[in-house]
């Protein structure tokens, strides 16, 4: 160590605090000019971090489900009561379902229909939070050698959950179709009319730009739509609700609070870029 | 102040005597940046990153008000930038606001060190109140988007609510694990 005199030693005492203040404001405008930079910095922790907190996922959702079930137990009978209600009238849909479904059947062959390709998928563990105060996402635990590429869209056994914007070797983050820079196009089911879906941060997105003329009915089925060939159209997103202000909102189908396992596919889609690497400068040749 | 230089008896200065001061002396910042982890880890608590942000306010405040020569600014500046990179934000933001908290409390430090425990914590809740604003401010202003203020608000009272809490481990903590001349 070098040996400075006490009245050195207590400038730079002194000075450390204004000099690591200056270097929070350079790390800022660092962060700002190279986007990539803090990206691939946060990155590099989660994939850290992901394995260790996929081993403490089980126990805790384990423990989570323990404290659920006891809860269920107090309301078994009136759940009882409600389940067998609604699998009396899911039983009468099913009917209606199968029927529709022979007939699509006859007309796609009447009309030499040529049919979505099947998108490949793969399954991958929601292991932590990943949004922070003011963005809300999740990390997902991949396997070293996964095949998940950016803009690949994850949903649960509801509905759209998000998109993939940030990849790590071992990890991916998700961003969520709730975050505030979240902009999906959909079509509400009932009318067919375009409209857009934007995150705010809360627990519902928000309904807007639809055409003059339609207004979205409470209850309506808001799918995915093609257009800007950012999404394959017809994912099923959620329904429409107002709130006590009149605003149109769309309560999401997928269990965003309690996200465990995501299907993430990929429909080979590049037509928009997720949110948060639009301001990054990725290279042209990666775009297919 | 090194205490091997003042006069009396003490134990020898063995290596593992070094090793447990030195573990003791790096306990505050160590301990704040498992607080960190241990909140980011997925626990599916409500409100879970405003938890981290808000308890990585108190221990940085709490420990620069009483033991500053364990909480120095390099590791202020780290641990600012741990809690960036695991609550997602916009790198800066979080370094800045723990620095300047760590700043407030060494300069009230002569004063508030000798009050009670409740002048503290008034001055803990401005302190959360600011930082709060401020990381909405700057996030707003980095991400370019005006966020709604409920999250900083949120975020203010939880961690206004937190440090009489926090406070009462870290003061037994000081007082025992902490101590270096406990060694």
């Amino acid at each position: 160590m070098i040996r400075l005199s006490i009245p050195v030693r207590q400038a730079l005492a002194k000075l450390t605090l204004p000099v690591l203040i200056a270097a929070a404001f350079g790390l800022m405008l660092l962060g700002k000019a190279d986007a990539l930079l803090a990206e691939r910095a946060r990155m590099a922790l989660a994939d850290a971090l992901a394995p260790l907190y996929g081993v403490i996922a089980e126990p805790l959702a384990n423990t989570r489900t323990a404290i659920d079930n006891m809860r269920r137990m107090l309301t078994i009978f009136e759940d009882n009561a409600r389940l067998r209600d609604e699998n009396e009238r899911l039983r009468r849909w099913q009917s209606v379902a199968l029927a529709l479904d022979a007939e699509n059947v006859t007309l796609k062959a009447n009309l030499s229909w040529v049919p979505d390709p099947t998108p490949s998928y793969v399954t991958a563990r929601v292991v932590a939070d990943a949004g922070g105060v003011y963005a809300r996402a999740v990390l997902l635990s991949a396997g070293p050698n996964h095949s998940i590429v950016k803009g690949q869209i994850a949903l649960d056994d509801r509905g759209l959950v998000g998109r993939v914007t940030e990849l790590g070797s071992r990890s991916a983050r998700v961003l969520l179709l709730t975050d505030m820079n979240s902009r999906i196009p959909v079509i509400l089911e009932g009318s067919r009319a375009h409209a857009m879906l934007s995150g705010t941060n809360g627990t519902r997105p928000r309904l807007m730009f639809w055409p003059e003329g339609v207004q979205p009915v409470e209850g309506e089925r808001v799918v995915t739509s093609a257009e800007a060939n950012a999404f394959p159209a017809g994912l099923p997103v959620g329904v429409v609700h107002y709130t006590a202000n009149n605003v149109a909102e769309v309560e999401p189908l997928a269990r965003l609070d309690r996200l465990e396992v995501v299907r993430l596919f990929d429909y080979g889609l590049r037509g928009v870029l997720p949110p948060e690497t639009a301001i990054a400068k990725s290279p042209p040749d990666k775009k297919k | 102040m090194n205490i091997q230089r003042l006069p009396g008896i003490r134990p020898r200065q063995s290596i593992w005597r070094r090793l447990d001061m030195a573990a003791r002396r790096s306990f505050p910042a160590s301990t704040t940046a498992l607080v960190l982890l241990a909140t980011a880890a997925p626990l599916g608590l409500p409100g879970q990153p405003e938890l981290q942000a808000a308890s990585a306010l108190c221990c940085v405040f709490f420990w620069s008000l009483f033991r500053p020569a364990s909480m120095p600014p390099v590791a202020v500046f780290l641990l600012g930038l741990l809690c960036d990179l695991l609550g997602y934000a916009p790198p800066g933001v979080g370094v800045l606001t723990l620095l300047l908290a760590h700043g407030v409390a060494l300069r009230w430090r002569r004063n508030l060190v000798r009050l009670g425990f409740l002048p503290v914590w008034l001055c803990f809740v401005a302190v959360a109140a600011g930082a709060a604003t401020l990381q909405w401010a700057l996030t707003s202003l980095l991400v370019f988007r005006l966020f709604p203020p409920g999250e900083a608000m949120f975020q203010a009272a939880l961690g206004a609510g937190l440090y009489p809490i926090l406070a009462v481990l870290l003061t037994r903590a000081h007082q025992t694990l902490a101590e270096p001349e406990h060694a």
